[in-house]
């Protein structure tokens, strides 16, 4: 009879346990069996271009004057005289032991160099995307409550500007103008000669580990280099951010419940902010992860007319230098940020729409 | 970024600077040279590895080598370096240098003929891509030990056959000649790689500076050596940045911020020109530009046509458009500034010799194709080649692609003609005359891909001979004379239209002293640079 009593009792807490746990084990395998084949077929597919294009990681490396001897020699300790599919295997062998192997060209471990170019362009892309967000979200919003007014006829021309101006028009334009004639801002480079390698790196981040070291002047310095080429990639963002905000509010406030609420006596802030902007906050979220992952996949021309040494420029350089397993370890990190983002974005669906819980 | 959108940047920026004025001009520390440079070409650090032209910089500051060219007089050619006198036995075989005594590597480790002996045997076991420089000389992984020996302060070599002394010793001016130290290399031996992947990304030299650190594709550090055995340096420290974009090197420079700027193109030259605080140096280097006629071809192997080609190249007029600045007329194998080289330059467009040659030859309604890579400055040569050819009724098919597809044709001898650039590797006149003018074997067969001639199938007949009697000469001047005689035999039988030289303008804060990009003998040296 106890030990009846006491398995009565266990019993209803089990269930439950086994019922909430499966659902979220299966969503995690999912989840996970998602991100492996994904990860996967990218790697597969970008294998495959490394190897058809027409560049010769061989000749990269020997030179053209080299003797065929040489040639062949480099060509075979590169593995590059095995079947393609043998190759492609054991590639994935190596990165399923997290090694991407070395860069061809700078002899380093492709994990270190990622290491070191990733948080130059997360930097950028964060302080890019806060600045897009922070005016982006409200022009929208109002541009689209003032439709018509000079307000949207401002945010439109912002927009338009943002979408058609060339990248590297815009930033030689605002170097020569903020950095070469007013001097508010600092040149190409993170940081000034005066601070290369004056606070030890930490996370790489060269705001935070300036803040980490207590060293003010070395993150004052690396402001006044970040808050340029960020504002222009904030712009870009901007110009996209805003014109969703405001189609998105648009189609909110010509809904019935909008309506409803004003006849009821609702403040217009009210109106806006708490029923129709929070009808929106699941698509920004999707408009603002796309947004955030270009930023992060590194805008080469940026990097380029700012020398800023981020993945976009690595990935890039690589490529014409015809060093695939640079090329491939970048493009993977890529990928798995596009892959966080969406789980990211996932993740936030459910908090912001109990639809989706 | 487009040669238009180059254009559109400079005269946007050109025309921003003619109605304003620059911010409180900032301006680099005195003891600090600041230099914007693309290098992203730099693979490696170990000087038995190191060939290409960043790379090259940093090892000519960090590597002292037996004898080295003084970047403040480069036409006195070698000088004594770690090696302060050396001595030729009867037989020219062999050279015993005497080491210098005092001088120290950054790890405080004295410099010996061992270290001397362990950096040259090293270079040739490990036989990478620039090995050949040594090897030629008839050390192989085998001998080397036996051939390249030391005996207390005394460094011998001694090479397969007598060779003119100013050969060897140019080679060794070479970035594969730098002395590493043995001690500290070995102590970073991994699995009998003579500390080459160590090497890669560290230094273990003598030279006026050592390495701070190498970022690639971001910057290259480096701090005077307090105890270099001639001085310390007065820039006691360099930075040399990877700026990509040339209208940023520009800015970089106009506003203080470095004091060269390395990679401007023409229109950021032109717009630097008459800025205050500003100096343009131009210093010719040994690129040199050259269209090449493959012998396989039925009409191109007859010397008319040969030398029809040559008078339907519009040299003055390219130089003065597209190339202008950049590239200078040069009608010989040895870029200028070389040893034996010579300023002959008998070829003009002239399409009226040029049909006259062609009709002499039977030659009519002829078509090629040339091979091009996707590099701006060749295909708008290709563009005017095409254009004057047509002037003598040759069809000039143009076909662009990249270094792989044309170079694989070119290597394959499939092209017609071929439109390429060649730099020397070593400063001595055999780099050229040794590839443009020699080809022992000429059969497909002998897949002699490291010989010019043998990829245009160029029997080079008698020219062979007189080549191999230049590198054994050792008066220097029978050997200029000699260098000098095969380029004008060269110039009017060759298959090979040697064009242009290229020019390396760098811009230059007006406080800057003793730039030197080494020309085309070597690479840029900082230690005599003054401020």
């Amino acid at each position: 009879m106890t030990m009846s009593d006491d398995n009565n009792e266990r019993r209803p807490s089990r269930a439950p346990l086994s019922a909430t746990m499966w659902p979220v084990a299966r969503t995690t395998i999912r989840t996970l069996g998602s991100i492996a084949v994904t990860l996967l077929g990218l790697l597969f597919v970008t294998f495959i271009i490394g190897r058809v294009m027409p560049i010769d990681p061989v000749l990269a490396i020997v030179g053209e004057r080299a003797s065929q001897a040489t040639y062949d020699a480099v060509y075979q300790q590169l593995g590059l005289d095995k079947p393609l599919i043998v190759q492609f295997l054991y590639y994935i062998w190596d990165v399923l032991h997290l090694d991407f192997g070395t860069s061809l060209l700078n002899a380093r471990p492709v994990s270190e160099d990622i290491a070191r170019v990733f948080p130059a362009t997360l930097e950028l892309a964060t302080l890019g995307i806060i600045f897009g967000v922070v005016l982006g979200v409200p022009l929208g919003v109002l541009a689209a409550v003032r439709k018509g007014s000079w307000i949207d006829q401002v945010a439109r021309v912002l927009a338009l500007v943002g979408y058609s101006m060339p990248i590297f028009w815009l930033g030689l334009m605002g170097l020569l103008i903020f950095y070469g004639i007013l001097g508010w801002v600092g040149g190409p480079g993170r940081v000034g000669i005066f601070y290369v390698d004056v606070v030890p790196s930490v996370t790489g981040l060269i705001l935070v580990d300036s803040i980490i070291d207590g060293n003010w002047d070395v993150f004052r310095d690396a402001f006044s280099h970040i808050i340029l080429p960020a504002s222009l990639l904030g712009y870009y963002s901007l110009a996209y951010i805003s014109r969703m905000t405001r189609s998105f509010m648009l189609e909110q406030l010509s809904a019935e419940y909008v309506t409803t609420a004003r006849v009821k006596g609702m403040s217009e802030w009210d109106v806006i902010w708490k029923h129709a902007f929070k009808n929106i906050r699941v698509q920004l979220i999707t408009v603002i992860a796309l947004s955030y992952a270009g930023l992060l996949e590194g805008s080469v021309l940026t990097e380029i007319i700012f020398s800023w040494p981020g993945i976009g420029s690595y990935i890039t350089t690589a490529l014409l230098s015809a060093d695939m397993n640079a090329v491939l370890g970048g493009t993977v990190v890529v990928g798995l940020i596009f892959i966080l983002l969406n789980i990211f974005s996932d993740l936030l669906y459910k908090v912001f729409d109990p639809r989706a819980k | 970024m487009n040669a238009i959108n180059r254009l559109m940047t400079s005269a946007a920026i050109g025309l921003a600077v003619g109605v304003s004025s620059f911010a409180a001009y900032a301006e680099t520390p005195a003891n600090m040279l600041v230099i914007a440079n693309r290098i992203d070409d730099v693979t490696t650090l170990d000087p038995a590895e190191s060939f290409e032209f960043a790379g090259a910089d940093i090892s000519r500051n960090v590597y002292n080598r037996l004898v080295y060219l003084d970047p403040l007089d480069l036409a006195a050619g070698y000088q004594p370096g770690l090696a302060e006198s050396w001595e030729v036995s009867e037989d020219g075989k062999t050279i015993t240098f005497t080491m210098r005594e005092g001088v120290t590597f950054h790890s405080g480790n004295p410099v010996r003929a061992e270290d001397a002996a362990f950096s040259l045997q090293r270079a040739v076991i490990l036989n990478k891509t620039p090995a050949f420089i040594l090897t030629q000389f008839g050390f192989t992984p085998e001998n080397a030990e036996e051939t390249i020996r030391a005996e207390g302060n005394k460094l011998m070599i001694t090479t397969d056959k007598r060779y003119a002394t100013s050969f060897v010793l140019n080679c060794l001016t070479a970035t594969i000649g730098g002395i590493v130290d043995k001690e500290t290399v070995m102590a970073n031996e991994v699995d009998g790689d003579m500390g080459n992947t160590w090497l890669k990304t560290n230094s273990a030299g003598s030279g006026p500076y050592t390495l701070g650190s190498w970022k690639p594709n971001e910057s290259v550090t480096l701090e005077a050596y307090a105890d270099y055995y001639d001085g310390a340096p007065t820039m006691e420290r360099v930075i040399v940045r990877h700026v990509l974009e040339s209208a940023s090197q520009r800015l970089l420079l106009e506003r203080g911020d470095i004091d060269i700027a390395r990679n401007l193109n023409p229109e950021d030259i032109a717009g630097v020109m008459e800025a205050d605080g500003i100096k343009i140096e131009d210093e010719l280097k040994g690129r040199l530009m050259y269209l090449s006629l493959n012998q396989k071809h039925p009409e191109l192997s007859k010397p008319e046509v040969r030398q029809a080609i040559k008078y339907l190249i519009d040299y003055e007029g390219m130089k003065n458009s597209f190339l202008k600045g950049q590239y200078t007329i040069h009608q010989n194998f040895l870029p200028a500034t070389y040893l034996g080289a010579s300023e002959e330059a008998p070829f003009s467009l002239n399409v009226e010799k040029a049909k006259e040659l062609l009709a002499s030859a039977g030659v009519e309604g002829l078509e090629i194709e040339t091979g091009v890579r996707e590099a701006q400055e060749r295909m708008e040569i290709a563009q005017s080649l095409q254009n004057t050819f047509a002037q003598a009724g040759i069809t000039l098919n143009i076909t662009v692609g990249t270094a792989k597809q044309i170079l694989a044709r070119y290597r394959a001898r499939e092209l017609d003609l071929y439109l390429g650039a060649w730099g020397p590797d070593y400063p001595d006149p055999q780099t050229n005359a040794g590839t443009f003018a020699y080809n022992p074997d000429n059969s497909d067969e002998a897949n002699a891909t490291g010989y010019l001639a043998w990829r245009n199938s160029w029997d080079t007949g008698g020219l062979g001979e007189k080549v191999d009697a230049a590198v054994t000469e050792g008066d220097r001047d029978k050997r200029v004379q000699m260098y000098q005689d095969i380029q004008a035999e060269f110039r009017e039988i060759s298959p090979f239209a040697i064009m242009f030289q290229q020019i390396e303008q760098s811009a230059l804060r007006d406080n800057v002293m003793n730039w030197s990009t080494g020309q085309a003998v070597t690479s840029a040296a900082y230690w005599q640079v003054t401020k």
